[in-house]
């Protein structure tokens, strides 16, 4: 079937705003999802799982609440790891200290949590924008990872702020195996991301994008920028706290203050840029590139049978990465969603393009 | 078109013409400037319901810094601004909107990154009432609302005539075009004063004579009060009820047109003194 | 009263190499409007060269000197850095001209990430050694003043002597030559600049290889003092609190944030450390920057933000 919107007509505005206005789109996505839940888990292997869909899903998400406060609210963070840090730790905390805390609940505590502390570090941006905004977010990742490392209360007074979990389970399922713990992480991502576009599409969103695009002029048709700000630093750290604790809970298990560490910021902000600022698919595109490059350069020398170290594989990402920053943000700074985007567009006209 | 104006409005602009009502917005002895820059000195003027009121002068005379005064985004350091008979403290642009003020910006202010029909949108801003979660949720009354509010949205478009581009980014649009959207948006919020900085300012004849179209329509169909910065002198004169005229941060003429094109001062200013 | 003193002064010192740092990131946001991240992986890529010339180099021609060799690794470590400034220009910078201030400070983030990257796989990613003949050895000063006289380290007071000549010689170079006039030209206006004849991409890259330069000493004393490995490059993360206490577009304030971050930071540790269970030097500059920035968000020196609309 051609890629074609010929004859689809909408006849109200409902059909009009829907996510996926074109017929195809939206069996391709539903077609996508069939694949997500059923066939995966029957097809998959563990490695697949552990090392490349867990991971992917989980920086997704983060990547996805990162975005919302950078690409639709314009405001930087380079402290994306410190939210996380902190839904995971909260989260570790509720499930501890209170007996019989379900693990979804905890991990919404958790989000809310980061959403309180993601709030009171983007209080600045109400007075500062811009290269001052990072510094304040850096101010927030360099805090959190000492107060993990060094105050043992949050740790439950465990040694150098490494703690584990075990034992998972979500209405009584146990959340043990890759595939259970894949399908944990797709269904949650899932919900977080159609809760995200829907805020994205509606009156909220616009707010946002207000605020970035010129703030004055947002306030002066009666947005009020403290409103919009805050809700973005607070949505965007729930959505990344929900994240961390995803990661450090199913992802890792055991894990210590470094796991949230700025490189893991610079990371997400990476995923953000390269996958596409301001735009929900551009989350997934990122994170699928950003954990599938360095298996690739892994891989692919020893089939040629050139085997790199693994000091020098690292460094390759590092160029990679950095180089790719620069490219799209001089050639398509909205990444590599604007450029499927594109590739739509070129499908609908193909095979006749006037 | 545009049916859902308030009929009392309705009724009085298309009975019996455009009435000019009391004053609403009084502006008293403003004085602002910045550290050591005097961008206005003492000025007072007034604005009736339902008229246009044009500021003009020569550039650097004051006129944005004017509006931008009234709509809270510069806080005068002396004066009195009265609004619909109330004395206003220091507020900001957002408060100034919630009273029913909106505005054009001199230099476009479009969100560049959103589609004609998102801008407009963000005009009903203040209309809107789902909050976060219901948003979050949307289906249900964030969609209720949002299809509401569309409808409302579109009629703007038809308005304008911008039915074709409604789904393009507006930094795509050539700059007559950009002035229109940014007329739309500031007339989604259905303001009783608007604002306009140089509405027609870079417009060829045409452009302009479709602006001063949508301008004069505004004032007639919807009653709204209109204060106008314009350099096209033929433009103020044909349209304006009662002109300003600054220069240099000064008040040198006030008046219908006829009174302030016969103005010595205003003459002067214009075409510079002959020694 | 002795104690105190000396932290004081190792504050200072430490202080003054901040202030390096500092004055590279100003002098490019002066100059470009660019926040420059890069600025720690520039010093690590400029302290890796130098310190594997003066290896490779002796190696390369059969000569013993140290003196020699440090002296040819400099020069081709600075080589180094102007073209890397060139490149940066070329490739990224140019064509990234009235962009955002927050697009340009991602575009620096990739160049950081790819210096990290670079400077590893050419020079190798041990620890490496930078021998330039700083004194190692402690010297104790002011014995008849206090009773056991004051400890200072001779290489933190030779560091901080140089820092504060380089920082001078640039403070100098920036208000006195003609070079530095049109690079406040820029400064302050690129297309004014431009359209009186000045440059723009030739400015650009003599600001990026004069913050090559800062880079450049900086690194060979932290290198010489700590060892050249990649955490050097998290040393410019530090100096970040300094530019924004002293504000961006401020040489002074470069200077001064530094000295105020250097001797907070060390005070803060000796008398608020114990308090907070150690370790608080690590966020305690920023915390400092950012209670500053809510009060005046400018920074000390920095110009007043006005929004124009």
């Amino acid at each position: 079937m051609l890629y074609r919107e010929n004859g689809q007509f909408k006849t109200s505005y409902a059909a009009d705003q829907q996510i996926f206005p074109i017929t195809q789109d939206r069996l391709a996505i539903g077609l996508l999802l069939l694949v997500a839940f059923v066939v995966m888990p029957m097809a998959g292997s563990e490695y697949l799982f552990r090392a490349v869909l867990i991971p992917f899903l989980i920086l997704a998400l983060a990547a996805l609440g990162l975005n919302i406060l950078v690409g639709y609210c314009g405001q930087i963070s380079l402290g994306t790891g410190a939210f996380m840090a902190v839904g995971a730790y909260a989260a570790y905390n509720f499930l501890v200290r209170i007996d019989g805390m379900p693990l979804i609940v905890a991990m919404l505590l958790g989000g809310l949590t980061a959403t309180v502390v993601g709030v009171l570090f983007g209080i600045p941006s109400l007075r500062i924008k811009g290269l001052y905004l990072a510094v304040a977010t850096l101010a927030a990742q360099f805090f959190t990872d000492w107060a993990f490392l060094r105050i043992s209360w949050f740790t439950n007074n465990s040694t150098s702020g490494s703690v584990s979990v075990a034992g998972l389970n979500v209405f009584g399922l146990p959340i043990e195996s890759p595939v259970a713990k894949y399908l944990f992480c797709l269904t949650v991502v899932c919900v977080f991301a159609l809760a995200a576009k829907n805020l994205t599409r509606s009156a909220t969103g616009r707010q946002w994008m207000a605020i970035r695009d010129m703030d004055v002029a947002a306030a002066v048709i009666g947005i009020r920028p403290v409103y919009a700000k805050l809700t973005a630093f607070a949505v965007s750290s729930f959505i990344v706290g929900v994240a961390g604790v995803l990661w450090a809970f199913v992802h890792l298990g055991a894990w210590e203050p470094a796991a949230f560490s700025i490189d893991r910021s610079f990371q997400l902000l990476f995923m953000v840029i390269i996958g596409g600022l301001g735009s929900i698919m551009g989350a997934f595109f990122g994170a699928a590139f950003i954990v599938v490059l360095p298996i690739i350069l892994d891989q692919v020398p020893h089939w040629f049978g050139i085997p790199l170290s693994t000091a020098t594989t690292s460094h390759l990402v590092h160029m990679i990465f950095g180089a790719l920053i620069v490219f799209f943000l001089i050639a398509e700074p909205h990444g590599l969603a604007k450029l499927w985007s594109i590739g739509k567009q070129k499908m609908r006209l193909w095979p006749f393009p006037h | 078109m545009m049916n859902d104006m308030p009929q009392a409005v309705q009724e009085q602009t298309q009975g019996t013409g455009r009435r000019i009502g009391d004053v609403v917005l009084d502006l008293q002895n403003i004085s602002l400037s910045f550290g050591g820059v005097k961008a206005l000195t003492d000025i007072s003027f007034n604005v009736r319901e339902h008229e246009i009121r044009s500021i003009i002068g020569p550039n650097g005379a004051g006129k944005s810094s004017m509006l931008n005064v009234i709509n809270g985004v510069y806080h005068p350091q002396e004066g009195r601004i009265l609004f619909r008979g109330e004395e206003r403290r220091r507020m900001e642009p957002h408060m100034a909107a919630e009273q029913g003020i909106a505005r054009t910006f001199q230099n476009i202010a479009l969100f560049k990154g959103m589609s004609v029909l998102d801008n407009i949108m963000t005009g009903r801003n203040l209309k809107m009432k789902s909050g976060l979660l219901a948003n979050a949720l949307y289906w249900g009354r964030a969609q209720k609302e949002e299809i509401e509010h569309r409808v409302k949205v579109e009629e703007i478009i038809d308005f304008l005539e911008i039915q074709d581009i409604r789904k393009t980014p507006v930094g795509a649009l050539p700059y007559g075009l950009q002035k229109r959207v940014e007329l739309g948006r500031a007339l989604a919020a259905e303001p009783s004063l608007l604002l306009l900085d140089e509405p027609m300012a870079g417009m060829n004849v045409e452009e302009k004579q479709d602006m001063c179209r949508f301008i004069l329509d505004v004032n007639d169909q919807f009653g709204t009060t209109i204060v106008l910065i314009e350099h096209d002198m033929g433009v103020v004169m044909d349209i304006s009820d009662r002109v300003v005229v600054l220069d240099y941060g000064k008040k040198i003429g006030d008046g219908v047109p006829e009174e302030v094109r016969a103005n010595e001062d205003v003459i002067r200013a214009y075409l510079g003194t002959s020694h | 009263m002795g104690f105190f003193l000396e932290t004081l002064f190792g504050g200072l010192m430490a202080g003054m190499l901040y202030s390096l740092i500092a004055l590279g990131f100003v002098l490019i946001y002066k100059a470009s409007g660019v926040f420059n991240f890069a600025q720690g992986a520039m010093v690590l890529f400029a302290a890796l060269a130098m310190a594997r010339f003066a290896e490779w180099i002796p190696k390369w021609l059969g000569f013993e000197s140290l003196l020699l060799a440090n002296l040819l690794a400099f020069i081709v470590a600075m080589a180094l850095m102007v073209v890397l400034a060139w490149v940066i220009e070329r490739l990224c910078l140019s064509k990234l001209v009235n962009q955002e201030g927050i697009t340009l400070l991602m575009a620096t983030l990739g160049i950081s990430y790819f210096l990290d990257g670079l400077g590893q796989t050419l020079f190798g990613n041990d620890i490496y050694s930078i021998n330039v003949g700083m004194p190692k050895d402690p010297a104790m000063i002011l014995e008849g003043t206090f009773e056991g006289g004051l400890l200072i380290s001779k290489e933190d007071l030779v560091a901080a002597l140089i820092s504060a000549a380089l920082v001078a010689a640039l403070a100098l170079f920036f208000q006195k030559t003609a070079t530095g006039r049109a690079l406040r030209a820029v400064a302050d206006d690129h297309q004014a600049a431009q359209s009186i004849g000045i440059p723009l991409n030739r400015i650009w890259v003599i600001v990026w290889s004069v913050a090559g330069f800062a880079a450049l000493v900086a690194g060979i004393i932290w290198g010489s003092k700590l060892g050249v490995q990649f955490s050097l490059s998290l040393v410019a993360l530090k100096a970040l609190p300094v530019v924004i206490l002293g504000g961006l577009t401020s040489v002074p304030g470069a200077i001064l944030g530094g000295l105020i971050i250097g001797v907070g930071e060390k005070l803060s540790e000796i008398y608020l450390g114990s308090f907070f269970g150690g370790g608080i030097e690590i966020w305690f500059a920023y915390v400092l920057a950012l209670g500053f920035l809510l009060v005046r968000p400018q920074g000390l020196f920095g110009e007043k933000i006005i929004d124009r609309v």
